[in-house]
């Protein structure tokens, strides 16, 4: 467990690393989640930091084990280690990733102050997925993954994922 | 200092994210409803991850073969540092709530100052957990205004809980021998320093939820020096008991 502070990707690795996907969410590539924090071949061997979302997310396992399966396959060895700081913010989620979100029926995160209106109830901002209505509200804080909270649309009455603000 | 000291010191952090992570687990499939499981098996994953975090880094600090199952699923009772809060069984789910508010607000208040640790590894476990905890703290709360505030039932049961546990959260505050030490190396935290401030939070939530604070001066403790409640034996044969009925298996 090591401090990655800087994200210092080499650029000739990004192509394998984008085939890699959140098992959870498999639209988005871990490049597009902002996970990877650096990428560089040692010693022939791709040295991979990657970062948590959440502490116990269960997805870090296999997204682990997925890149080392992208790289086996372009016949480089690869080997993957867990940084902890700068801790992951829904910052890092690229525009492509938000993009990717909306158009897999999540909705994506909100700015921090926006985001704890919208989780308190206070405001109807949140955007359906579906029917891009903000008549929306939050029914519970966590919703299928830890990452998530769990709204209902009232215009098209559609339950949907929102990906909480993480800062 | 010694690594030992260290090391018993994020024992006392860890177990009490490992044991309350085991409660919150047997809820799972067992919520009042679909929402509220999710939620509570959510907070447990999060506690249980900040858990290897920390066993991760006790396993390297011991510098021996053992590793954080090792840690987690091979010690005995006497051996884990948990506070008595943590290990009360799950009564019902506003006990559950109970618990897991008396625990939240010390939780994010530790961490708040952990993260300004000298250690570099504790401050990014604490800095990480920050904002998982933060979540926990509002889910709790929440609920703690909505069962007092709620019907004659949700109230009388919440209110006993809060009479119950309330002998518990004073220990939260003890400093073991090895804390002293941790802290006067600017590591650890005073957490005595933090007592103030918890129950001043703990007060407004419970005043805000018209449920009364226990005027009790009388509190448990033995946890963090690794005397045990009752209830301790039987968390942990279900929690150790496939490394135990079959020794090294892994997933």
């Amino acid at each position: 467990m090591t401090i990655a502070l800087e994200q210092d990707i080499d650029p000739k690795l990004i192509p394998i690393l984008e085939e890699v996907h959140d098992p959870e969410i498999p639209v988005l590539s871990i490049m597009d989640m902002g996970v990877v924090r650096f990428a560089h071949m040692k010693d022939n061997i791709a040295q991979i930091k990657i970062t948590p979302t959440y502490s116990g997310c269960p997805a870090m396992d296999v997204m682990g084990d997925d890149i080392i399966h992208a790289f086996a396959k372009a016949n480089i060895k690869a080997k993957v280690s867990l940084v902890l700081s700068p801790a992951w913010t829904t910052d890092w989620i690229t525009h492509r990733g938000r993009k990717a979100l909306e158009e897999y029926g999540i909705a994506a995160p909100l700015n921090e102050e926006a985001d704890k209106e919208a989780l308190l109830n206070n405001k109807k901002i949140v955007k359906c997925p579906q029917c891009r209505s903000t008549n929306t509200k939050m029914v519970s804080q966590f919703g299928s993954t830890a990452c998530k909270a769990l709204f209902k649309c009232d215009e098209c009455l559609e339950p949907f994922d929102y990906f909480k603000c993480l800062k | 200092m010694k690594n030992e000291n260290i090391i018993q010191y994020i024992y006392g952090i860890a177990d009490n994210t490992l044991i309350l992570g085991q409660r919150l687990s047997e809820l799972c499939g067992h919520g009042p409803n679909l929402e509220t499981d999710i939620a509570l098996t959510n907070m447990a994953l999060d506690l249980l991850g900040q858990t290897r975090s920390y066993y991760q880094y006790v396993a390297q600090l011991s510098g021996d073969e053992k590793t954080e199952d090792d840690i987690a699923f091979l010690r005995i009772e006497r051996q884990y540092k948990n506070v008595l809060l943590v290990e009360q069984p799950n009564r019902h789910f506003g006990y559950v709530i109970t618990r897991q508010f008396f625990y939240d607000v010390f939780h994010l208040l530790l961490l708040q100052e952990l993260q300004d640790s000298t250690d570099e590894t504790l401050a990014a476990i604490a800095k990480k957990g920050i904002k998982e905890v933060s979540y926990h703290q509002r889910f709790s709360s929440d609920w703690i205004k909505r069962l007092g505030d709620g019907t004659e039932e949700s109230h009388k049961k919440a209110q006993e809980a809060v009479d119950d546990l309330w002998r518990f959260t004073d220990e939260l505050f003890h400093m073991t021998e090895d804390d002293t030490i941790v802290m006067q190396n600017e590591i650890g935290v005073d957490t005595v320093t933090l007592k103030e401030k918890y129950y001043q939070r703990v007060r407004e939530v419970l005043e805000e939820a018209t449920l009364s604070v226990p005027e009790t001066k009388w509190f448990q403790k033995g946890g963090k020096e690794g005397i045990h409640s009752e209830h301790m034996g039987y968390l942990l044969s279900d929690l150790q008991y496939m490394q135990r009925a079959y020794p090294n298996m892994k997933w």
